[in-house]
């Protein structure tokens, strides 16, 4: 497709990583494995690069070295180009630079990067919400409703017992935001945001230095929440289906959600695929004594036991005889014979041994660290 | 250098409108990639691909090598097609003509030793020893060879050779075989020789200007240093239909004969960003080989599936080779088949039989389909059968 010059997109990869702390220990929210195959950010990259956007920037905070080793040179997701194409950005990366709190100090760092690109319109989108959109329609609307900022969202549900970082939207009849809330107390239907705003460079430019000037860093208090500045907020409805991860029970359901076709469907459509590193793994082996149910498995592995109901990433290993329900296997693991897993996520490269018996509940998913040996 | 030019006829329609290198193989794999992949474990960096008969799909499936590392900028694969030059334009005329005709292409590199590879086997191996071995012997041709079974040795090309393995005499399918050391059709040449002796074939204009019949016959009269290497391993020719299958089921034995599942041999290819596969709630999975984007609703037994296949609910596929992109439509029973890539197996088909209910087993082989056919719903494809067309 034609490539747009003229959209800068730009990645939050470490945001709201405190809300998955078991996985977030040791990388970016970005590099968190989802759907057997994939890590958060490439739903982000490949929505950009579908969208015909092909300057991108990942904006990290700490523990980025997975996430290095994952994106590389951008390859995998077309966005290995020179024009344009794909650039990380730490911290720290320039003299007087400093660890950001927010994303508008996250801005104001890597600021020469956006004035630099040649693009009019900024898209920022976070690494927390899975789901496949086309950017265009958006951007569409942004320029043609000349609002400061067109804000994402889908119509959606929050419950304030078990939803974190949601931000709410009251929408007028305008179709402009009339009202901004954090995490409400309340229950029910709402007009919930997926963090991915569209904003001129221009616009972009103003909140970052005046926020910098003001030492402001929060996107969502200083300029979402602020009464005072009334900023023409567009509200632009995505209808596609999504999934926000914002817990480890969230991160558990939005995985086994894929085992519905069409949530599959709609996550992977044909037209826009979603991109990522390749492992040139060989395809699935099923034993003679294996017993297949309901589940999504990844190249490479070698399956020799009963799955029912899980995800199971790249490079698995189930030994003859285990029974694996409910669970989320990620690259690697290896599970041994006549084991029994239910309820339960493993990181990455995990070691079971032969007759290992591991529950977790529905609600309460048993979560094994990366590398553990049991 | 790969010969991967030949129109590999005894595959009939699975080679109608691509080159045999680039018939499907293994669950996710082209057969080119297990020759441009040992390259890449072996460390050759600067790898021609002869091609000639429909290249297209080929030709796109290599592209700029990247797959297979050999994307590199110094080197890297280069896919070459027979040429017009000032002295007028030829197709290949044999294995060493094509050779020939690529003299200036390895010039360029000025190598000291070049490999030449057939495309139409499947096999693991490390070409660096070879070239060891090759440096070692003070060889000026080192010819691969495989230990096989006597009854076999009277189809191949056998090499007779002294207590040093320096070959002495080579037969071409010999009636009563007088070893058992079968040439794999994978040699290591020093360069100077090889070109010396391209030139002299080409010159002496017999005709014939093939490596089995006229370069290495010429080094051996000539008292060139030729030499076996014995190889050890799975190795595989794919050229027939039945060979092909055999060579899928294989991956499938209980005895694993060739692992694609080491990590420090890879076998690489050229992938399609598709997500995992699904097995559905009503999908029976057993013994089989299954790859990234297929979705799995009816029966599979001893199978291999590449990607991209859609196997509705009642659909039974059995000791067959279903290749991307196909859909089996419900009720249908595929069985003792290969099907090929982007195929439609109507409602109720039947496509293949078991042997075991033929008497006389002459009467029976594999049926196969062709790529992008339709069978229409309820239709009968029977053993032996090959379907180029519809129906």
């Amino acid at each position: 497709m034609a490539t747009n010059q003229n959209i800068l997109g730009l990645v939050f990869a470490s945001i709201h990583d405190e809300a998955v702390l078991d996985l977030t220990k040791n990388r970016t929210m970005g590099s968190v494995p989802f759907g057997g195959r994939y890590r958060l950010i490439d739903f982000p990259l490949s929505n950009f690069v579908n969208s015909g956007i092909s300057q991108v920037g990942v904006i990290t905070k700490r523990n980025y070295s997975s996430l290095l080793d994952h994106i590389g040179s951008g390859r995998e997701w077309d966005l290995a180009r020179k024009k344009g194409g794909l650039h990380l950005l730490p911290p720290y990366s320039h003299t007087g630079a400093t660890m950001y709190n927010g994303r508008l100090d996250a801005l104001g760092n890597v600021w020469s990067f956006v004035e630099n690109s040649s693009a009019d319109y900024v898209i920022l989108s976070n690494c927390d919400v899975t789901t496949s959109i086309d950017f265009r329609p958006a951007v569409q609307a942004h320029i043609a409703s000349g609002a400061d900022i067109t804000a994402i969202y889908a119509k959606g549900y929050y419950d304030q017992l078990k939803d974190r970082h949601a931000t709410i939207f009251g929408i007028g009849g305008d179709g402009f935001v009339n009202d901004v809330t954090i995490d409400p107390p309340m229950t029910g239907n709402c007009n919930l945001g997926l963090d991915m705003f569209v904003m001129s460079k221009a616009f972009l430019r103003r909140i970052v230095k005046e926020s910098m000037s003001r030492s402001r860093y929060s996107f969502r208090r200083d300029i979402l929440l602020d009464r005072n500045t009334k900023y023409r907020i567009l509200a632009y409805e995505h209808t596609g289906y999504f999934a926000k991860i914002d817990s480890l029970e969230s991160y558990f359901n939005a995985n086994l959600a894929l085992l519905d076709s069409a949530k599959r469907i709609a996550l992977f459509p044909k037209a826009r695929p979603v991109y990522t590193k390749t492992k040139d793994n060989a395809p699935v082996r099923f034993g003679l004594e294996s017993h297949i149910r309901n589940s999504l498995i990844a190249d490479g592995c070698v399956i020799d036991g009963k799955v029912e109901n899980c995800v199971i990433f790249r490079g698995v290993k189930i030994g003859k005889g285990s029974v694996v329900r409910d669970s989320i296997i990620t690259q690697d693991t290896v599970i041994g014979a006549r084991c029994s897993i239910r309820n339960v996520i493993t990181d990455k490269n995990v070691q079971i041994a032969d007759e290992r018996q591991l529950t977790g509940s529905a609600g309460y998913p048993l979560f094994i660290s990366k590398g553990a040996e049991i | 250098m790969l010969l991967a030019g030949g129109q590999g006829s005894r595959l009939y329609a699975l080679t109608q409108d691509m080159a045999k290198p680039a018939v499907p193989f293994g669950g996710k794999y082209r057969l080119i990639d297990f020759p441009l992949s040992n390259c890449t474990n072996s460390g050759i960096d600067t790898v021609g691909v002869l091609t000639q008969y429909q290249p297209l799909v080929l030709n796109d499936y290599i592209g700029n090598g990247e797959p297979w590392d050999l994307d590199r900028m110094n080197g890297g694969v280069h896919v070459l097609p027979p040429y017009e030059s000032k002295s007028g334009a030829s197709w290949y005329e044999g294995t060493a003509n094509a050779i020939y005709q690529n003299i200036s292409f390895i010039e360029r590199y000025d190598p000291e030793y070049v490999v030449v590879l057939g495309g139409d086997h499947i096999y693991k191996m490390d070409y660096s020893k070879m070239v060891d071995y090759h440096k070692a012997q003070k060889a000026d041709l080192t010819i691969a060879v495989l230990d096989v079974p006597r009854s076999e040795a009277s189809r191949m090309g056998i090499m007779i050779c002294d207590d040093e393995m320096r070959v002495t005499e080579f037969e071409e399918k010999p009636k009563v075989p007088r070893s058992t050391l079968a040439s794999m059709g994978i040699y290591v040449f020093t360069w100077a020789k090889l070109k010396k002796y391209l030139i002299e074939n080409e010159n002496a204009n017999t005709g014939s200007k093939d490596f089995g019949k006229d370069i290495i016959p010429a080094m051996l009269n000539n008292g060139e240093r030729i030499y076996a290497y014995t190889f050890e391993g799975y190795w595989k020719d794919v050229g027939t239909l039945d060979s092909l299958w055999d060579a899928n089921m294989d991956l499938l034995a209980p005895a694993e004969q060739l692992n694609l599942y080491d990590k420090k041999w890879r076998i690489y290819s050229r992938h399609n960003n598709l997500p995992p596969q699904y097995i559905g709630t009503e999908a029976e999975v057993e013994n089989a080989m299954i790859t990234e984007g297929s979705v799995i609703h009816g029966k599979v037994d001893f199978s291999v599936i590449f990607g991209n296949v859609t196997i509705e609910e009642g659909a039974v596929v059995r000791y067959s080779v279903v290749m991307p992109g196909t859909v089996i439509k419900s009720g249908a029973i595929v069985e003792y088949a290969i099907v090929g890539e982007e195929c439609v197996i109507g409602k109720n088909a039947h496509i293949g039989r078991s042997p075991e209910e033929y008497d006389n087993r002459d009467e029976w082989s594999i049926a196969v389909t062709g790529h992008r056919i339709t069978v229409g719903d309820g239709k009968d494809v029977l053993p032996k059968q090959i379907l180029s067309e519809s129906i």
